[in-house]
């Protein structure tokens, strides 16, 4: 009688209620259960990554691992990059980071990942059987990977990433085009000069410049800090980072200065300062822009855009003689081994297994990137030979111990930008930048 | 027993309020906790910094900047697309023909991906290879050819326009349900007394339609001064900063620049100035209302 309902507005009998308790109660045990996450030791490496065009290769090497030695890998990819960040930032907040991932971002992060104990030390493994390991990668590519000691980052000294391809960051030009404009296409610019004066010929022939992705910013100060390599030598370069030569100086407002000079002379394509890579990448496919500015994955972009593209890769034209021109380069994609996962010693055997020669070789011949194994570059292309014989030249931020701020990167970025539309001088973001570096170096004391 | 009673009654309420508390309650005072502090998002340590973030904010010109530039894309919006709207929904609300295939004409722009949206603009307005250039040039118009989005003095104009555009199908449902809820004895009245088309517009439409016109004005300030995908996908936020929003300036702190903590900070003070100006429009409508 207890449970009668007491009056006829009641809607629920006593077994109603008594279900509805019962499904609610298990409802709590089921959401309690599964919002559990307990890393089990199995055979299954899991492997997140962003690398959309590299997809059907990493299946294809998980098929063969699997194969080999019985141990399933799951390549999860997720794409873009941005939401793959985002994605890994969340899972390490919340310690749901599978065995092997990659990062994408600023050594700092990189840093924070390791300082907040989420990536394995790789030095031991590297260096067993006399560096066995260590010695297969280029020096460059492992360097992206490195901390040194004493690094400003606070890091203990160590490998902490595997490097599964390099790229570099180059000019490229269009041969077709060159013929075109009545220049040799094999003869590309060598100084800056020579390439402003290209400029001139192209206006005339209605075409369009330098095509990249300076919407993106990123690529912008990889041309800049070229550059600035050029004009005043690394040890300049890096004095300023530490705060100890000003941006005002007169070499970086000579750096500044290169990109109006390109601007006036009509040899950067219009809309360039909000165009993004996959904009540029077309019209340089297309045979719409004599000069790109891009990395060595744009192999693989241009052959699926315009197989027949006839193109060739070049130096950026330098400024001066006193320093060698650097490019970026050695940073392409890695991965690093979850510090907490169950199954870390499974997943360094594996990224030992995939950076062997023959599976380097297999993904640089399936993906036209160039591998990080120094064996497997005898099986690569041609135009990825040209990118190859510059990795001499290249240079990285990852490699150069201390990071500029990301509010001085943006202010100098930005600034290009400004410079190119007109908006500003030279001096004038000189000076802007300085102001927030003055402001970001504040900070730090 | 009314214990027993009580308590039953709370354990169905229960699970709503664990779903708000966990997705609504507990993460917006971490926000707010988080902009007390330094944080890069990944170490598990954390700098209280006080209200710092938030002085920081207060002569961040770049932050300003972009809630200006947000102000003037909402400003387009309130006028430019609203009188779109407003005048589409009277003439859908009219005797006129194929009104319903109008309709669902108007309705295609907000149930389109912002970033399609934004994409087909951005390959509209191309400066090289652009749709709009060459119809300038075909109607004998050539000296108005520019680079729409590059250029700073169109870039954010262009912008705010395909942005309305986007929008303006919202309004228009809104004002036609706005405009159906009319008695049409009260235009019949106004007809017998004497009363043109005008002047029915201008003393039986326009006061009738103020509560709505408050509403959609309303929903245009949050909706827009929120809009950044649009932007992303035709600028990215250049040239230089001109079409840098507030919600884009949030996402390159905590992604550009790993500041969590003052990403969190922006987030808070953008939620109090968008609180604000709803009130504001609140007090409006009910004072508009009152007289």
């Amino acid at each position: 009688m207890y449970w009668m309902p007491r009056n006829r507005t009641s809607c629920f009998t006593m077994q109603t209620k008594k279900l509805l308790l019962s499904f609610l109660a298990l409802s709590f045990c089921l959401f309690s259960l599964l919002s559990c996450n307990p890393q089990k030791q199995d055979n299954k490496i899991t492997v997140w990554h962003w690398m959309t065009d590299r997809e059907p290769a990493f299946q294809e090497l998980a098929n063969r691992y699997e194969a080999k030695t019985g141990i399933k890998v799951n390549f999860e990819l997720y794409a873009p990059s941005d939401a793959y960040s985002q994605k890994v930032r969340a899972a390490a907040q919340g310690g749901n980071l599978p065995d092997v991932f990659g990062i994408l971002g600023e050594m700092r992060d990189f840093a924070s990942f390791i300082k907040a104990g989420h990536i394995l030390d790789l030095t031991p493994y590297m260096d067993a059987d006399a560096g066995l390991w260590r010695n297969k990668f280029f020096a460059k590519a492992l360097a992206v990977n490195e901390f040194t000691p004493e690094n400003s980052y606070g890091v203990k000294a160590g490998i902490y990433g595997v490097p599964i391809d390099i790229m570099t960051i180059q000019m490229l030009y269009n041969k077709d085009l060159f013929k075109q404009l009545g220049l040799n296409p094999n003869k590309p610019p060598v100084t800056f000069g020579e390439f402003l004066e290209i400029g001139n010929k192209i206006k005339a022939a209605n075409l369009q410049g330098l095509v990249s992705g300076w919407g993106e910013m990123w690529m912008i100060d990889c041309l800049a800090s070229n550059y600035a390599f050029n004009i005043m030598g690394k040890d300049k370069v890096l004095a300023t980072i530490r705060g100890e030569v000003a941006y005002t100086d007169p070499d970086w407002i000579q750096v500044l200065s290169l990109f109006k000079e390109m601007q006036d002379s009509g040899v950067l394509a219009s809309g360039l300062v909000t165009m993004v890579n996959k904009n540029a990448e077309q019209l340089f496919a297309n045979g719409k822009a004599v000069f790109a500015f891009n990395g060595s994955w744009c192999v693989n972009v241009y052959r699926e855009m315009n197989p027949q593209l006839n193109y060739a890769a070049m130096m950026p034209p330098k400024v001066s003689d006193k320093f060698p021109m650097a490019v970026w380069g050695g940073a392409g994609s890695s991965f690093m081994v979850n510090a907490n996962s169950k199954n870390k010693e499974e997943a360094v055997k594996f990224l030992k297994w995939l950076t062997d020669r023959d599976q380097e070789a297999y993904l640089a011949e399936a993906t036209n990137n160039l591998p990080s194994n120094k064996e497997s570059l005898k099986r690569i292309p041609e135009i990825l030979s040209q990118f190859a014989d510059d990795m001499d030249s290249t240079t990285h931020p990852s490699t150069w111990g201390i990071s500029e701020s990301s509010a001085v990167i943006e202010a100098f970025d930005k600034g290009i930008q400004s410079i190119i539309i007109g908006e500003k001088t030279p001096e004038q973001i000189a000076e802007y930048v300085q102001q927030i570096k003055q402001k970001e170096l504040a900070k730090k004391r | 027993m009314k214990i027993k009673d009580t308590l039953e009654n709370y354990m169905f309420v229960l699970p709503a309020v664990v779903i708000f508390a966990v997705f609504y309650i507990i993460p917006f005072s971490w926000v707010f906790q988080l902009g007390l502090y330094d944080w890069d998002g990944i170490l598990p340590t954390k700098t209280f910094v006080g209200l710092g973030n938030f002085s920081e904010i207060a002569v961040d010109k770049i932050w300003w900047q972009s809630m200006l530039n947000a102000g003037y894309i909402t400003f387009i919006a309130l006028t430019f697309q609203n009188i779109l709207a407003f005048l589409l929904a009277w003439a859908c609300d009219r005797e006129i023909r194929l009104k319903n295939f109008y309709r669902v004409i108007f309705f295609i722009p907000p149930v389109l991906s912002e970033v399609v949206v934004g994409l087909v603009w951005q390959w509209i307005l191309d400066g090289n290879y652009g749709l709009l250039n060459n119809w300038l040039v075909h109607l004998g118009f050539p000296n108005l050819v520019r680079n729409w989005l590059s250029d700073p003095q169109t870039a954010l104009t262009a912008v705010a326009i395909v942005h309305s555009w986007k929008g303006f199908g919202w309004g228009f449902l809104i004002f036609l349900a706005g405009l159906q809820t009319i008695p049409r004895e009260l235009y019949e009245a106004a007809r017998v007394d004497g009363a043109n088309a005008w002047a029915s517009f201008k003393k039986i439409t326009i006061p009738l339609m103020i509560p709505v016109a408050v509403l959609v004005a309303i929903l245009t300030v949050l909706g827009t001064m929120q809009a950044f995908v649009l932007i992303i996908a035709m600028t990215g936020g250049g040239p230089a900063y001109h079409t840098q929003v507030p919600v884009l300036r949030i996402l390159a702190s905590m992604r550009g620049s790993s500041r969590f903590g003052y990403a969190c900070a922006q987030g808070i003070s953008f939620g109090v100035i968008l609180m604000a100006i709803s009130f504001i429009q609140y007090r409006f409508s009910k004072h508009s209302r009152q007289t």
